[in-house]
Formats: C-alpha cells, structure tokens, sequence
C-alpha cells in the first residue's frame, strides 16, 4: 500500500524536476513519457490486483455460492440450490451458537489484557534503558515463533498430570487445574498463547507511535507539575488513540479468525475444540464442518457469517473513530 | 520511477527486473523440465517411467527397501513417493484432487474408515484391480478383500496393513499388584470376554502399585470393543445403528463401568498427556494393534524395555489398516498397477513387518518366517507375529457405513470424554454423542 502510493506521488512529482534541467523531449519522447506517468502506476498495482482476484476475491464469491447450494467433499460434482437453508440451519444450531460465544470471550480474554500490557510494555521502553534494542528484539520473539512449535510448547506447560504451570500451582498449595476440560480453564489456556504471541508485537506498534509525540507537549506536562504517570495518562494515551483504535480492531479480526492455537491446544481430535466444545471457536467449527464432516455448503455459510460479522465489526470500529474525530 | 530513470538507479532497476525476470523462467522451465522427465521416454528420462504414490503416514516401503528392489527388478521405473503426515489432512486433499481429476499420485494410498465412502461414492475414479494381472483374491483375508469391494464387484484398493488387536501390558506392574505375568497366563485371565478384562482390573486395583491405574483410556477400550463386531454403526443393508445398536450399547456400557470403577487413567489416546503417561509408567494396559506396539516403544523409551509384553486380546477384532489404489486419472496407470500388485503381495508384505510391524492382509505371508518366527525385543521378546495373526483369523468382516470415522469420534472424543475427563453423567455423555453424530449426518 505505501509503497505504491510513494511512487505514484513520485511520478507526479516527476515532470517539474525534469523540465527544469534538460531541453524540451521530442513528441515521441514526450507522449512515451505521458503514457509512463498515467499507466505505470496501474502497472506496478496490477499485479496485486491480479493476485488479489485470483486468491480473495474468486475464493470469496464462489464460497458464496457454495453457502446457497448442497456441497459435500466426498461428491463435488454433485451440488444442489439450497437456498438460505444453511444459513438458517446455523441460527438453529447450538454448535454454532457455543462456538461464537467461545469466539467472543476467548476473544476478549486475549484481546484486553493483550493490549493493555502492550501498552505498559511500549511505555517502559519508551523511556531511556540499557541495550533498547536487546529488549525490542525481545518483545518481537514470540511473534517470530510459529503458531504450531508455541502451542505444543504451552501444551506440555498447561498438562494435567505432569505439567509445569500445575507443578507450580502445587507448589502454591493450589489443586490441580485441569486446563483442557474446563470451560473457563481451557480458554484461559488458549487466551495466554495468544497473548503471548501478540503483545510484544502490539508493543513495538505503540512505542512507535509514541516516538512520534512531540517532545514539547511531556516539556509543558512536565513543567505544570505532572509526574511521569499522569504524563502517561493525559499526554501519552490521548496522542495514541488512532494508533490504539487501529490495533483494537486488527486485533479483533484476529480474535474473529482465531484457529492454530485452538486446535493445536485440542490434541488429537482438536477440531472439536474439546469434549463438549468449550473452546471451539468459529474458525473451528468451520473447519469441523468443511474438513472433517465434510458439509461444504455449511462451511461457506460460516464463513460467509464470520465474513460479515467482521464487516460489522469495521463498521462500528469506524463509526466509533468518527465520533471520536468530531469530538476532538 | 522518476528517481529511477535516472543514472545508476536506472540500472540498478534495469539489472534487478533482468534478474527477477531470469528467476521465474528459470522456475518455470525447471517446473518443465521435470515435467518433461516424468513422461515415458521424455528426452534426458533415459526412457523411464516415474511412478508416484501418495500416502498418509509411514507406510514404511521406502524404509523397508522395497523401492529400491522394485526399481532393480524394473529398470525402467522410478518410484517417488511423497507422504502427507497425518490422514485427516491426506484425505480432504485426496477427496479434492479426485473431483478435479488432477494432482493425484499414480498410486493412492486409503484409511480403511475412509475406503467405504470411496467405494461406495467414487468408485468410477478407480481402476478395478481384481482384475489386475498378477492378482488373486484368495490371498487376501476375506474380510479385508471386502472392505475395498463395491457391490457390483468392482475392488477400487488391494489391502495392505490390518489392525488385530492385542492388549500390550506391564510385567512389572502386574507382578507388584499379584497378577500372572506370563503372557500365555495373562491372556487366559481375560480370554471370550472384555468384561473379564475389567474384572482383572479391579483385582489389579486392589493391590495396585502406587500411582498407577489399569488401563490407559476408556475410548482406547471401547474401540478395541467395538471393532470386534459386524455390524456396528451400520447394519449391512445400511441402516444406521448408532442410536441404539448392540455393538455400540455393548461397547458403551463397557467404557462407562471402566470409568465408574476407575480403572482407567483418564488420558485421550495420542494426547501429549498420553506420551507422558508412557514414559512415567502411568498405566498397566493398553489394547494395542500392531500398528501402536511402535508408538509405546518411542513413549516408553529405554526405560520400557522388556517391561511390556503382549498377551491376547479377549476378542478378535480390527483396528485400522490400509489400501492402496490407483485412480483413473493417474498418468501411468500399467505401471501403477503392476508396482502397487507387487507391493501388496505376500512375499513384500512379510517384509514389510519385518521392519514395520504392521500385520499383511495375506495370510500366505503368515507362514514365512519374517512373520511365523518374528519375536519383538522390546517388548521381552513376545512372539507378536504369531500372536497378531492368531488374532487376525477370526476377525469378522466389519460392516462399512458412511461418516464412519466422525461417529466414531462423537462416541470416543465427546460422549466417552466428557463422562471420563468432565465427570458427567453417562447419560449425559450418551446424549452429547448422539447431538454430534446428529449434527454430521444431518448435511
């Protein structure tokens, strides 16, 4: 995106600093060169259109049309107009209810203190410390670590008989947790892998944006007697709201689509999500259907639901910034 | 690009689009050029043939050096297998490649829960290979023969592998809690009925050494249950049983009184927990397959060796096992189907449990001595090949349906696991197993 529109804005700025320089081009110079300025930026977009068209959008319409039509894996050529059908089935269908609610919170769980530490994180680093960029690079590891290796690891960290975090929870005089067959025990469980793979990622974003604040308005703060956490709390986060509103809702999205860590934290029929579904998120649930129940059409139709729950999402993400940019 | 066209940044760009440009051709004639290799007598093939063979798992030929003889015995053919770790990942893509009638291997490997579907659904897309040259019916155990067969006759896949089942057990944990070691003795504790198996678990529980239980798993029994009847999910005119069949309420109340009685250590078949449970000799039994005996060797490490042992199941029956078939669309299909009927008979299959352990589906290879005489070291020497297929003769033909693995799982990894894991009710269990088997069958 910024790397098209830096050359775009370069093209334009092209022929004032040519003009000036040399003698007037020849006609034939002269209409190559027009035709440079006015195709090539479609030039260089083409080819992530093409890609775009090819993988987004073609998937997205015709799983469009496999969500109003009876399709099974074991026999692709034979589909059938279902109608709204599936659509319905899934306003009907507990499993799809319990799984949009495991959606939700676990999507809370991770989301809110992800952030939050993501912000305390960014703030510490943001004042002067030994080796800065040991402790950045630090906080983008967990990001850099695969979905699949970071899970196995909190699987064997989070194991009922003989793993570490119980270990430690004896140790305390606290009984066991089983963390993979409670409710609650097990989207915590999940949660923690998120958050620990998105809050030094999350971090880095703020401490950037908080880099960008002028040095003068802490000068003022400090001047007026405001002690470093009120700085924090009347300077630094009004100045990152845009940054905080973009993370919330990547964020979000990522929440909406949560997948690896659910199903890797499942073990052996992980799809499931667990024995009676209590972290099985939509992205689960989806892929139960479409890969392991083998119903096509109902797992477009969950897909085409989860598209359209993160449209809305947007949509309220958006409304809430233009309310927030007519106030202030 | 006004910056580019300029001086050396002109030529930087000109040199990087050449070098971009010179990559992707260079990838893409590669692409053809290996292309070009595989098709019969390609120019540089030196005329060979390169038969591909996609399977799920280890199926352990290349490890075995049947490839490798294949291609001494043929010179003109190459074989190039490519495996996909897990089933539930090589199926989907199998199912996908099928509908386009592209990217398929010349040989296909089959999961016997998935064979079912393919003949009954997609048999048109196979080659028949009863009719292959070389193939004889009657080297097959019957049973196996019927699982890959369409009513019409048509045979879309030739059986590797079986899964009889055994019950792999601790010496030393059965001599601390007074139990016979001997696994003639320990097999005869047991021997008609799997209730006598749990009532041999309540005598271990009595004296049971600390810290451990008698059985791994209580899914891991009700499967090994299960699969020892005809007619489980499906009678054999296709009636679904699941709700309420003999096989699957025997099996059931088996697994709950496991649980009740707590027997069983709580754990879910080839979950981490289990792998741990192995290794700190958590459990005393656990019904085995051939396939597993490498699985608990790999878990119970060094540390294992000559502990366990493996008696006699109380009752024959099947867990698991393969096919491999060649699909109608594959590029080199006398030749797939020359390699895939010499892969499947006896003599190759009695190799292959040699060195992979998994029990042939032809009991000509019963009498070879890489199978009749095969003791198993690790586990005190116990004559598994003799065992396996004592076992494997009296297994019945088991009765095929579709979403045969889903409602497997609804009872093993929802209604099992939620009374043996969560601490609901049996009926609770039962209830959930039948919500989600509704939930599948239901499109």
């Amino acid at each position: 995106m910024t790397a098209t529109t830096s050359v775009a804005e370069d093209a334009r700025a092209a022929p004032g600093e040519r003009g000036g320089g040399r003698s007037r081009p020849g006609p034939w110079r002269g209409r190559l060169y027009r035709w440079d300025l006015r195709y090539s930026p479609y030039a260089f977009v083409a080819p992530f259109l093409l890609f775009f068209a090819a993988f987004g959008l073609f998937p997205l319409l015709y799983t469009g049309w496999a969500s109003l039509h009876r399709v099974e894996l074991t026999s692709l050529h034979h589909t059938e107009w279902a109608g709204a059908h599936h659509y319905v089935r899934l306003l009907e269908n507990d499993f799809f209810w319990n799984a949009l609610r495991n959606t939700f919170t676990i999507g809370v769980l991770s989301t809110v203190p992800q952030l939050l530490m993501a912000l305390g994180l960014a703030h510490l680093l943001h004042h002067r410390l030994r080796a800065a960029t040991f402790w950045r690079v630090a906080l983008l590891t967990p990001y850099a670590t695969s979905v699949a290796a970071a899970t196995l690891v909190f699987v064997l960290l989070y194991g009922r008989d003989y793993g570490m975090v119980n270990w430690a929870l004896g140790a305390l005089g606290i009984g066991p947790v089983d963390w993979q067959n409670g409710t609650w025990s097990s989207q915590c469980a999940v949660a923690s892998i998120v958050i620990w793979r998105w809050t030094g990622y999350n971090a880095l974003i703020y401490l950037a944006a908080m880099q960008a604040v002028p040095d003068e308005l802490y000068e003022s703060a400090a001047l007026d007697g405001a002690s470093r956490r009120q700085q924090f709390r009347h300077v630094t986060v009004p100045a990152l709201r845009p940054t905080i509103l973009f993370t919330v809702v990547v964020s979000t999205i990522g929440a909406t689509q949560l997948f690896g860590e659910p199903l890797l934290f499942g073990g052996a029929a992980g799809q499931k999500g667990g024995a009676s579904h209590q972290f099985q998120t939509l992205g689960l649930y989806l892929y139960e259907q479409g890969w392991f129940n083998y119903h096509l059409g109902r797992a477009s139709a969950v897909a085409w639901t989860m598209f359209l729950l993160l449209l809305l999402i947007a949509a309220v993400g958006g409304l809430v910034a233009r309310r927030r940019g007519g106030d202030g | 690009m006004a910056a580019w066209s300029s001086g050396p940044y002109r030529r930087r760009a000109v040199v990087l689009v050449i070098g971009v440009v010179l990559v992707l051709a260079a990838s893409l004639l590669g692409g053809c050029a290996q292309d070009g290799g595989n098709g019969r007598g390609g120019p540089g093939g030196g005329g060979r043939t390169t038969v591909s063979i996609g399977t799920f798992g280890v199926f352990g030929y290349k490890q075995a050096g049947l490839y490798e003889e294949y291609e001494r015995l043929h010179p003109d053919v190459v074989i190039k297998e490519s495996v996909i770790e897990r089933n539930d990942v090589y199926y989907p893509q199998l199912l996908t490649h099928l509908a386009a009638g592209a990217g398929l291997a010349d040989i296909q490997a089959m999961e016997v829960g998935n064979v079912h579907e393919l003949a009954a659904g997609q048999a048109e897309l196979f080659e028949d290979l009863s009719r292959a040259k070389g193939v004889r019916r009657s080297d097959w155990l019957p049973w196996k023969w019927a699982q890959a067969t369409t009513r019409t006759g048509r045979t879309i896949g030739l059986g590797t592998d079986i899964g009889p089942i055994a019950v792999c057990y601790r010496k030393d944990l059965f001599r601390r809690a007074g139990l016979p070691t001997d696994r003639a003795a320990v097999g005869r504790l047991w021997a008609g009925d799997w209730r006598k198996y749990l009532a041999a678990g309540r005598a271990y529980r009595r004296r049971a050494p600390a810290g451990t239980v008698f059985s791994d798993s209580a899914a891991g029994l009700y499967n090994a249950s299960i699969h020892g009847y005809a007619e489980r999910y499906y009678t054999r005119d296709g009636r679904p049983l699941h709700g309420s069949g003999p096989a699957v309420r025997a099996s059931w109340d088996l697994a709950m009184r496991a649980v009740r009685t707590g027997l069983t250590a709580r754990l879910r078949q080839f979950d981490k927990s289990w792998d741990q449970a192995y290794a700190n000799g958590r459990f005393a039994t656990v019904a085995c397959p051939p396939w597993m005996l490498g699985y608990i060797k790999e878990k119970s490490g060094p540390a294992g060796r000559n502990k366990w042992d493996v008696a006699a199941a109380p009752r024959p029956a099947n867990w698991g096992g393969s096919f491999i078939g060649v699909p109608k669309a594959a590029r080199h299909k006398a030749a797939a189907i020359d390699l895939a009927v010499w892969l499947t008979a006896p003599a190759q299959q009695a190799r292959l449990f040699e060195r992979q352990a998994s029990i042939p589906s032809t009991p000509a290879a019963y009498a070879m001595p890489e199978v009749g005489r095969a003791r198993n070291p690790y586990f005190s020497g116990a004559p598994t090949g003799e065992i396996f297929t004592a076992a494997a003769r009296d297994i019945p033909t088991l009765v095929f349906g579709p979403w045969e693995q889903q409602i497997g799982l609804a009872f093993t990894d929802v209604g099992i696991a939620q009374v043996e894991q969560q601490g609901r009710s049996p009926r609770q269990g039962w209830e959930a197993a039948q919500r989600e088997i509704a939930n599948v069958v239901d499109g």
